[in-house]
């Protein structure tokens, strides 16, 4: 028989839980809203919410998830936000923190996109948009300068190699990129598995 | 059915962007245009600007943009979900192995294998990109037809990209400027050698 203060310890377990979920809900669905920049900058506001404010997660641990939020596939964004939730709460953590990541940018869009059809004839804002498109193509020109420069600073004679096989049969060859990154999986694996029996020995 | 190709083309979407930020536009591009027709290159290249100028990432930005498109909210709806499947599965897998067995080795392996690849395909998304904003959405590409005062903001907005620390978005808006000046004091028409 559960006494009365079995009874309470479960009742506040259950409101304690009740209001890490509604903290998780409200953290994540503030930063989706507010953070310009990408997935890179979400996680790392992220650490700071919930390492640095709440102490919820230690620093340590919380530098892993955001490596396996940003080496698994999907957005970086919602990939925090899963595993977030996820060592918080579980799998409705996960839930709650997934649902929250993705109202922002799905009410902004859907917004824009029925103001997009209405305004896209009109002299000011296609011309607005094809200036940006300029602008957007010099953003990802940057970007590719940035991360390129990376890649060859490494001095890996393979990760020249896949970076330019992999650029001339995108680019020149039109190699749709699922293949192209089904190889590189393949590549990676066999390099790993060969690498670690090297470490072994 | 509408709603399962755009389920299942947002399910590849995200099941094989890894690294993301640009990582998810070649995979984007892929399925969205060259695939399925769905959006013409500059249709494309305007989401990808609206993706740079509001929140979120690219992919739901893409997932609910296309959706609602080609089949309303409930199309946007469906393209959301598929897009970010994949995650919900893979990380929580990952975190689960992870909270066990704290070892991520192999992964990262892998993930620094696709690094260059990845690279290579934002170079490729890119210079399509270029293609449509130089020389127009049919992507014919013939020297006398270059669009100058397109290739002029380009390469302002990229020296300032490089050369400044003004942001991403400032530059994007300011190419949009420049180019209704020159459409206000020239016309239109483009200016070609």
């Amino acid at each position: 028989m559960p006494t009365d203060i079995d009874l309470y310890e479960r009742k506040m377990k259950m409101e304690n839980r009740k209001n890490v979920l509604i903290q998780i809900f409200i953290s994540t669905l503030y930063l989706s809203a507010f953070t310009f920049g990408g997935g890179y900058v979400i996680v790392t506001l992220m650490k700071k919410k919930f390492v640095d404010e709440y102490h919820w997660i230690e620093d340590e641990e919380m530098l892993d998830l955001i490596a396996i939020a940003q080496s698994s596939p999907g957005a970086i964004a919602v990939n925090g936000a899963i595993v977030v939730g996820y060592k918080l709460a579980g799998m409705i953590g996960a839930l709650v923190a997934i649902v929250a990541t993705i109202i922002p940018p799905f009410v902004i869009i859907s917004l824009i996109s029925v103001f997009y059809e209405a305004f896209k004839e009109s002299f000011l804002i296609s011309q607005l948009l094809m200036g940006m498109q300029a602008g957007v193509g010099a953003v990802i020109a940057s970007v590719v300068c940035d991360m390129g420069a990376e890649v060859l600073h490494a001095r890996k004679i393979s990760s020249d190699i896949i970076m330019a096989a992999t650029f001339i049969a995108t680019c020149v060859f039109g190699v749709s990129v699922i293949y192209v990154i089904l190889v590189c999986i393949g590549i990676g694996v066999i390099e790993a598995l060969a690498f670690g029996r090297r470490e072994e020995r | 059915m509408i709603y399962l190709e755009l389920f299942l083309s947002f399910l590849q979407i995200g099941a094989f962007s890894f690294g993301g930020g640009y990582a998810a536009m070649p995979l984007i591009q892929d399925q969205i245009v060259t695939k399925h027709g769905w959006l013409d290159m500059a249709e494309f290249t305007d989401l990808i600007t609206i993706s740079q100028m509001t929140p979120g990432p690219i992919a739901i930005n893409s997932a609910t943009f296309v959706g609602i498109k080609i089949a309303g909210v409930t199309g946007a709806l469906v393209a959301t979900i598929g897009s970010i499947l994949p995650s919900c599965i893979i990380v929580t897998l990952l975190a689960r192995l992870y909270l066990r067995y704290r070892n991520l080795e192999l992964l990262q392996r892998v993930l620094t294998t696709l690094r260059p690849a990845v690279v290579a395909m934002i170079a490729s998304a890119g210079i399509s990109i270029l293609i449509t904003a130089f020389w127009g959405s049919d992507g014919i590409i013939s020297l006398p037809d270059t669009d100058l005062i397109m290739v002029g903001i380009f390469i302002i907005c990229f020296l300032l990209l490089r050369r400044t620390k003004l942001s991403p978005i400032a530059v994007m808006v300011l190419g949009g400027v420049l180019k209704l000046l020159s459409a206000m004091l020239f016309g239109v028409g483009q200016i070609s050698i």
